[in-house]
């Protein structure tokens, strides 16, 4: 398999879930990987071809060394996926400004920062696909998660002002748009409330991480050379209804 | 290349263009084709069978269908390709141009969906693609026939995905941009341009880019996306 042979690619939040599976099915399909993360996976990462770096998304500094470093060992940097994210459940009258601050800061703020980062290099490349990580919440509306909604709706406007800027030169910026998917971050919600959106999914059952991970795959690979400013959305059919 | 072996695949529009590349590229992936259209197919691979299919027929729908499964045992893709285009702006759009491009586009798929669902239902599996068009989910100047058929491409495929979901039958859409084919070429260099000129990407694509997209949507890696919209349009609906 070498969809993504001599690729370089970055995904952060690639410690766990969707990130974790996205840079494992990457490395299988010829690339190498920097997961970037707050912290190393638990699991042990066996694939060939993944490498770890220390990155806190917020953090501008962390992403302009972490790029540096990509560049500096791999000559390059192909593909960037926009993973890491936070969710909080609040509504917008009880949301905290601590919260929103952190919630938008991780899944809005770390998704321009690390554009901005990548972006360096793959100008002067002329080349590169950014893969952004919205959400169905990112669509439509639901109870509470202001915050992350919010966010998650940003995400799809930015990707698109980064496609329509850079098409001309070569950098491609596309959004993906899960569903429900069995993550730590679902694993972690009331098992009431992911029972409620499985049942609402047309397809009766919810993805794994791999399905995202495919998603992310083509979409970084050549195969969608003419894709860029499109959402692919992963949801069993939830979002058609 | 190899992830779907032994599916069997039936595409509409196939003599050239976008529905040539589609059933080129799922023959290279493993699937055994059935290739349909109007027009002459000898173009294509001999390991690629071709009818002769016209799409407004239900009758005809019936016997390419019940040939392939008589054959293969069981239909798992449909891919409705065929497609025509018309350019007249709604006030001197003639009824009879309005009906032969709905019966194309629309009412095709419409049928091709309704004949293929026989099988998909009885096995509990199978993916439909409908190729739409950036004019279904837009809006550009004249085009009026062609606009609405593929805007309803949208909503039937949507239709069929929500409805068939728990049968094991996903329905996506795919929306081509600009791509090379004898149909966009066929047309005024003045469309054309204004075309790509609306293009961030500033060029049109290939029948081969818009093959890939089929071809992820409908193998089982793609097998929690159905009600989707694909655009493969170099950027232009993001604009």
């Amino acid at each position: 398999m070498d969809r993504l042979k001599d690729k370089v690619a970055v995904v952060t939040g690639g410690a766990v879930g969707i990130g974790l599976a996205t840079a494992r099915l990457f490395a299988e399909e010829g690339a190498t990987v920097v997961v970037a993360d707050l912290d190393k996976p638990e699991q042990e990462v066996d694939a060939p071809g993944l490498e770890y770096a220390e990155l806190d998304v917020t953090d501008e500094d962390a992403w302009s060394r972490v790029v540096a470093e990509v560049v500096a060992r791999h000559g390059r940097l192909d593909v960037l996926v926009n993973n890491a994210g936070v969710i909080d459940y609040a509504a917008i009258d009880a949301v905290t400004p601590e919260d929103w601050a952190r919630v938008i800061g991780v899944d809005q703020t770390g998704v321009f920062l690390g554009m901005r980062a990548a972006l360096g290099p793959m100008l002067a490349q002329g080349s590169g696909s950014i893969i952004n990580l919205s959400s169905a919440w990112g669509v439509v509306g639901s109870e509470g998660v202001a915050a992350y909604q919010a966010a998650k709706g940003g995400v799809r406007g930015l990707t698109r002002n980064g496609a329509v800027t850079y098409a001309c030169r070569g950098v491609r910026v596309n959004t993906v748009i899960p569903g429900w998917v069995t993550t730590p971050l679902t694993d972690a919600q009331p098992a009431e409330k992911n029972a409620e959106v499985i049942a609402l999914t047309p397809l009766g059952y919810g993805a794994e991480p791999r399905d995202i991970a495919w998603g992310c795959v083509y979409l970084a690979s050549d195969e969608s050379r003419y894709v860029t400013g499109s959402e692919l959305v992963i949801d069993g059919g939830l979002l058609a209804q | 290349m190899d992830n779907l072996t032994g599916r069997v695949a039936l595409v509409t529009g196939a003599a050239q263009g976008i529905g040539y590349a589609v059933a080129t590229r799922l023959a290279e992936a493993g699937a055994r084709v059935v290739a349909t259209d109007v027009r002459d197919q000898s173009d294509l691979g001999e390991h690629i069978a071709t009818r002769s299919h016209d799409v407004t027929s239900a009758a005809r729908w019936a016997e390419v269908v019940g040939e392939a499964v008589a054959e293969h045992g069981r239909l798992d893709i449909l891919v409705n390709n065929a497609g025509v285009s018309g350019y007249d702006q709604l006030h001197e759009l003639p009824l009879a141009e309005w009906e032969r491009i709905v019966a194309i586009n629309q009412t095709g798929v419409l049928l091709g969906m309704q004949t293929a669902l026989g099988p998909m239902r009885k096995q509990r599996s199978g993916a439909i693609v409908n190729i739409s068009s950036i004019c279904g989910a837009t809006s550009v100047r004249g085009v009026a026939a062609y606009h609405s058929s593929k805007h309803a491409v949208l909503t039937m495929t949507k239709n069929a995905a929500v409805t068939y979901a728990r049968e094991g039958i996903r329905a996506n859409a795919v929306l081509p941009g600009w791509i090379r084919t004898p149909l966009t070429l066929g047309q005024t260099d003045d469309l054309n341009e204004a075309f790509l000129d609306a293009t961030p990407m500033g060029a049109g694509g290939e029948p081969q880019d818009v093959a890939e997209a089929v071809c992820f949507l409908v193998s089982d890696r793609a097998r929690f996306i159905t009600g989707v919209d694909l655009p493969v349009d170099g950027g232009y609906l993001a604009r």
